[in-house]
């Protein structure tokens, strides 16, 4: 296999600016109360099983799935439900909160395993693996908190053929992926172990060629432990390799066509923090509850930089105020990566299963400046990972083309952001063209429920 | 000379092939259609702002032909006026409807609704909207980056630069809806104009508990339900901690305006004070009200033809302090008479 | 808690910026302008220094008093603007010439279509052929003013091609030293004066990742390939690939007039099929046309395809035949 590989349209190389990689993870001590939110993950809210004044145990189930797509929640601390009601999220915007004031230390809910010893020996019951997995919540953590069961599961008639690990953490600055994989090394394999036993199919891990002492520590343990068909690949350091399209490129040089999912084309992608959560599940039937975040950004000094191991449900002024309050120059803060992460309107809102970091950048990183013409440079089509043309979608957005915008693909973004970081001219092409895409995407919805609909009537 | 003769002959029999050519196309290709949706089309306002929920004013009166009867088609613009000429065309009934008229339903300007965080994205309450709950603390009020003045055909709605809430200029307005469309908070209203132009409405639809509300925006509704309680004729409703007031029930007593303590509730179009205890008020407090008129004037021509203050000052009275009530209530009305 | 920006993503941009690919730009141009201006002496100076100042100027008063926008001239394209049209005018241009050619150049072709990044055509290159049709005795004047290094007397005063068009192929090729034209081509307009140098700033603009090579270099197979062939069929009646490479304003028109970010293809094949009509447009007019020289034609007629071009061709998408 090649030393190095990358993906093949497009891409950008942001300066890594990974500032907080040589700080080990410390764990948070649990605040006082929490909010947990009912919409950690991709898909329908969940639906609580709690009510006000009930007594619960960390880890015990809060709310069950409130659809196919969705997920457990559980409880993060021992405590008192003290209220179930709307509470700003990080955008602002009211979502369904458990509230839950802490009674003591941690009491575990039954059938939990607390030890801390390396379990290797896989099951072999592929469904109650997967009923582990769901049972203890656990969703995607590389940002789209797609729940995890319904993945490793893609139907009968689907092939895997490749488990693609994602340790590529391409955004800047962010590196709870990084600390994980040196310090949680063990688990995460044992993790992808599971995931690929479920599929049925090889493992790719994929990491970045700038985390070279992860690539070690993974590539031993694969080695030591001796799990079959899995390797170790080290990936070209360019955004956004991580994506997961840009990773089945890569790593299988396959393209899965637009509007397909990657099992089309047998590639399933994992966070390397998903096969974490994964082992916790299906060898400690540990629920998610926790997961590692990244304090750090350009304006903090390095020693006030942290990878904290953090409960679902603390609010972010509670980690800010631990890790030392907000830095004086900071202008904005970011929940996730610089480059696809919310700006966070609300500090009063709370970590949820897919938080990944609370990033401060300075006023000269981040302000955008105004826009002026576009000189044709070209430099957002040639960063573009999937290929599109940025200046023209803006174009046709702006022009209200709907049939144009299809026909140039807006469907296919997948939001990264170079356009707009590559852009000279600081127009504000992504802005633009998500609100296209958004448009798009139900204009085709539509026509594929009424194209549907006009079947079904056919048959009778 | 020969080529001469010869140059015209060819022209003049190549045009009357190509001619007849024509002519023949066209007869094969003839669409036939009903000559009065040309009629109807003609009797249209023709502003094509797709209010009336057809692609344009030929779409509209190709519908209207094609109709059996007018209830499903009406044109807010040219309003009653026009439906009935094109009733007459149709020989067809048409419906009466009352005039609508836009109405901001936001209280939060500038200064009563304080910034929680600085926008810094493309001016657009589209994408504004997508991203995040807004600029301040209220996530249901307007957000300030005027896609309804961009949507409007008409030229009826301005962003005011103090308040930073958009103005519905009245006589302009043609009631068609596409800002309501535009507006991606559901802001704006239609609502009956009213008789004489008189109407009441709550300028809030924040949702949120009295104490959150009020937190985010000084004059917010807090839904406290003193206006249902005080309203005759059942047409005021609190659902979700907010007031609404049906302006089919409302019969502009106005005393729900009098009760509400946040100055939530708008009473617009009443008649002027006698302009004495106007005079009489200190000049510090007429001052805004006054010094709003040439901007406002400036912004909407059309409205100067009325003797007093066109559509002004929605939002600056409720800005004043709460303790200053009564007064505040008698300007309002000198504001907002016309 | 204090205000924070909220935006929508991405949170971080690229340093490059409109006036910074600007300021590559005009540094890549300064050898030719250094060289030219030692060998021109004080009148070029004169013509580079009109040219910028009035393309400013004018283009802030554009700005300013009829559009009634924020002025763009800190983004720097009206310097090169300028900067490009006095590198095409001949060292003697009278001063009010460059300054007529500004206001085609500012006030015509760019602020006309609504500024940079807007027009159809290149500014100084459409200002060129404006002054080549208006001035034709002025514009092909190639006598050369006293240089501050080395004496008028040392040098010829017609340009190759020049020569060509009046006493054929042999006696301008007969005389011609074509490594000593690589190095200084005295005679033609200023920016032809030494390819080396136009080289150097476009070897910059690569490096500097400010244009791609494809353009440029697509012009220069073009012309090699058709002047190979036509000099292999009939050397005595058609000059060779390269005498036409380094004649005229070739180098300067392939390396910063038809790389022009406004006026080319965005993509790289359309890129490349712009270069090859230009290539085979400058070839067909100096062979056969009645200019001697057609690469500012040429790049002109070129422009008016870009739109179709881009078009027609598009990157490749993923996941999509």
């Amino acid at each position: 296999m090649a030393s190095k590989i990358t993906f093949s349209i497009g891409g950008i190389h942001p300066n890594d600016s990974k500032l907080a990689r040589e700080r080990a993870i410390e764990v948070l001590p649990l605040p006082e109360v929490v909010y947990v939110s009912m919409a950690q993950h991709l898909g329908a809210p969940a639906k609580p099983v709690v009510a006000v004044g009930d007594s619960v145990k960390t880890g015990q189930v809060i709310a069950e799935p409130g659809g196919f797509i969705s997920a457990f929640v559980h409880s993060p601390v021992t405590g008192t439900v003290k209220s179930i009601g709307p509470r700003k999220d990080l955008a602002g915007n009211n979502v369904t909160h458990i509230e839950i004031v802490r009674t003591g230390e941690d009491e575990w809910a039954e059938g939990i395993d607390l030890s801390e010893d390396l379990v290797t020996a896989i099951p072999d019951d592929r469904e109650a693996m997967l009923a582990r997995i769901k049972a203890c919540g656990v969703v995607g953590l590389g940002g789209a908190t797609f729940p995890t069961h319904v993945k490793l599961n893609p139907g009968p008639a689907a092939k895997p053929e490749c488990l693609i690990l994602n340790g590529a953490e391409c955004e800047p600055f962010l590196t709870s992926d990084y600390r994980i994989l040196l310090e949680q090394t063990d688990k995460i394999v044992v993790g992808a172990a599971i995931m690929q036993k479920i599929l049925g199919c090889r493992c790719v891990i994929g990491i970045e060629e700038n985390k070279p002492e992860a690539i070690e520590a993974v590539k031993a343990t694969v080695a030591r432990l001796g799990y079959q068909n899995m390797v170790v690949q080290t990936l070209k350091k360019r955004y956004p390799q991580g994506g997961e399209k840009q990773l089945i490129d890569a790593v299988m040089r396959r393209q899965v066509k637009s509007g397909a999912l990657p099992i089309s084309v047998g590639a399933v992608v994992q966070n390397v923090a998903t096969s974490l959560a994964v082992y916790d599940a299906v060898q400690k039937n540990r629920p998610l509850i926790t997961n590692t975040l990244t304090v750090t950004g350009n304006c903090l000094p390095v020693e006030a930089q942290h990878n904290y191991l953090f409960r679902i449900g603390m609010p972010l002024s509670y980690i800010a105020a631990y890790a030392g309050g907000v830095p004086e120059g900071a202008a904005k803060i970011v929940s996730g990566g610089p480059m696809m992460g919310k700006a966070i309107a609300n500090m009063d809102a709370c970590t949820v299963k897919g938080s990944s970091s609370l990033l401060y950048l300075s006023e000269e990183s981040t302000r955008r400046a105004p826009a002026t013409n576009c000189i044709r440079c070209g430099r957002c089509a040639s960063a573009c990972p999937m290929g599109l043309e940025p200046f023209l979608l803006a174009r046709l957005y702006r022009a209200g083309d709907n049939d144009g915008l299809e026909a140039n693909a807006v469907q296919d973004c997948i939001e990264c952001g170079c356009c707009l970081y590559s852009c000279p001219a600081n127009i504000p092409l992504l802005d633009n063209i998500r609100q296209a895409k958004g448009q798009v995407m139900g204009i085709i919805r539509a026509r594929a429920a009424a194209a549907k609909a006009a079947a079904e009537a056919a048959k009778k | 000379m020969n080529t001469i003769i010869w140059t015209i002959v060819t022209l003049t029999v190549l045009g009357l092939v190509l001619a007849l050519i024509l002519y023949f196309v066209a007869q094969k290709f003839k669409v036939e259609e009903d000559p009065r949706i040309d009629q109807v089309e003609k009797v249209m306002p023709g502003a094509n702002c797709g209010g009336c929920g057809f692609a344009g004013c030929r779409a509209f009166a190709d519908a209207a032909v094609k109709a059996s009867d007018l209830s499903t088609c009406f044109c807010p613009v040219g309003g009653n006026e026009v439906m009935n000429k094109v009733a007459a065309i149709l020989g067809k009934e048409a419906a009466v409807k009352a005039p609508q008229v836009a109405v901001v339903r936001c209280n939060g300007s500038c200064a009563n609704r304080e910034r929680t965080n600085i926008y810094d994205g493309v001016a657009s309450c589209r994408v504004k909207a997508a991203l995040y709950s807004g600029d301040t603390g209220c996530s249901f009020g307007c957000l300030g980056c005027g896609d309804c003045v961009a949507a409007c055909s008409f030229g009826a709605i301005s962003m005011d630069a103090e308040t930073g809430l958009p103005v519905v200029d009245e006589s302009k307005c043609t009631g068609c809806g596409s800002c309501v469309k535009a507006c991606p908070k559901n802001v704006i209203e239609l609502r009956n104009k009213g008789p004489r132009g008189m109407r009441v409405y709550v300028s809030c639809i924040n949702k949120d508990k009295g104490g959150v509300a009020r937190k985010a925006c000084k004059a917010a509704c807090i839904g406290c339900g003193k206006c249902a309680k005080v309203c005759a004729h059942d047409a005021i409703t609190v659902v979700d901690n907010v007031a609404y007031i049906d302006f089919a029930k409302c019969k502009l007593c106005k005393k729900c305006v009098a009760e509400c303590p946040t100055g939530a509730i708008h009473a617009v179009g009443f008649p002027v004070l006698p302009p004495k205890p106007a005079a009489a008020k200190p000049a510090a407090e007429q001052k805004p009200a006054t010094a709003k008129v040439p901007a406002a004037a400036a912004n909407a021509p059309a409205a100067e033809q009325k003797p007093a203050a066109p559509q002004p000052a929605a939002t600056e009275k409720v800005a004043a302090p709460k303790v200053e009530e009564p007064v505040n209530q008698a300007k309002k009305e000198v504001s907002d008479g016309q | 808690m204090a205000k924070f920006i909220v935006s929508p993503s991405p949170h971080l941009h690229s340093a490059t910026h409109t006036d910074t690919l600007m300021r590559d730009v005009i540094i890549a141009l300064m050898p030719a302008v250094i060289v030219s201006v030692l060998f021109y002496g004080w009148h070029e100076l004169l013509i580079l220094a009109v040219s910028v100042l009035s393309c400013v100027l004018l283009e802030w008063a554009i700005t300013k008093w009829m559009l009634r926008k924020p002025d763009t001239i800190a983004d720097g394209s009206a310097v090169v603007t300028g900067l490009l049209l006095a590198m095409n005018l001949p060292p003697t241009t009278p001063w009010w010439v460059v300054v007529i050619g500004a206001v085609f150049a500012i006030g015509v072709i760019k602020m006309t279509f609504g500024g940079l990044g807007q027009n159809l055509f290149n500014p100084a290159l459409a200002a060129r052929v404006f002054l080549l049709i208006s001035f034709p005795a002025i514009m092909t004047d190639w006598t050369v003013p006293q240089g501050f290094i080395g004496s008028p007397d040392a040098f010829s005063g017609a340009t190759l091609l020049g020569a060509v068009a009046e006493g054929g192929v042999a006696s301008a090729v007969g005389g011609a030293d074509l490594l000593g034209k690589f190095l200084l081509n005295i005679g033609g307009s200023a920016g032809e004066i030494s390819a080396l140098a136009l080289l150097a700033g476009w070897v910059y603009l690569l490096v500097r990742k400010v244009i791609r090579p494809w353009i440029t270099l697509s012009i220069f197979a073009t012309v090699a390939l058709i002047a190979g062939i036509f000099h292999l069929c009939d050397p005595a009646a058609f000059t060779g690939p390269l005498f036409n490479l380094l004649s005229g304003g070739l180098i300067l028109g392939a390396c910063f007039m038809a790389t022009d970010y406004v006026t080319s293809p965005m993509s790289n094949w359309g890129g490349v099929v712009y270069g090859v009509g230009i290539g085979l447009l400058v070839m067909m007019i100096r062979y056969f046309g009645s200019y001697p020289e057609g690469v500012s034609f040429a790049i002109l007629l070129m422009n008016c395809a870009v739109p179709l071009i881009d078009r027609a061709f598009h990157g490749k998408k993923y996941g999509r035949a």
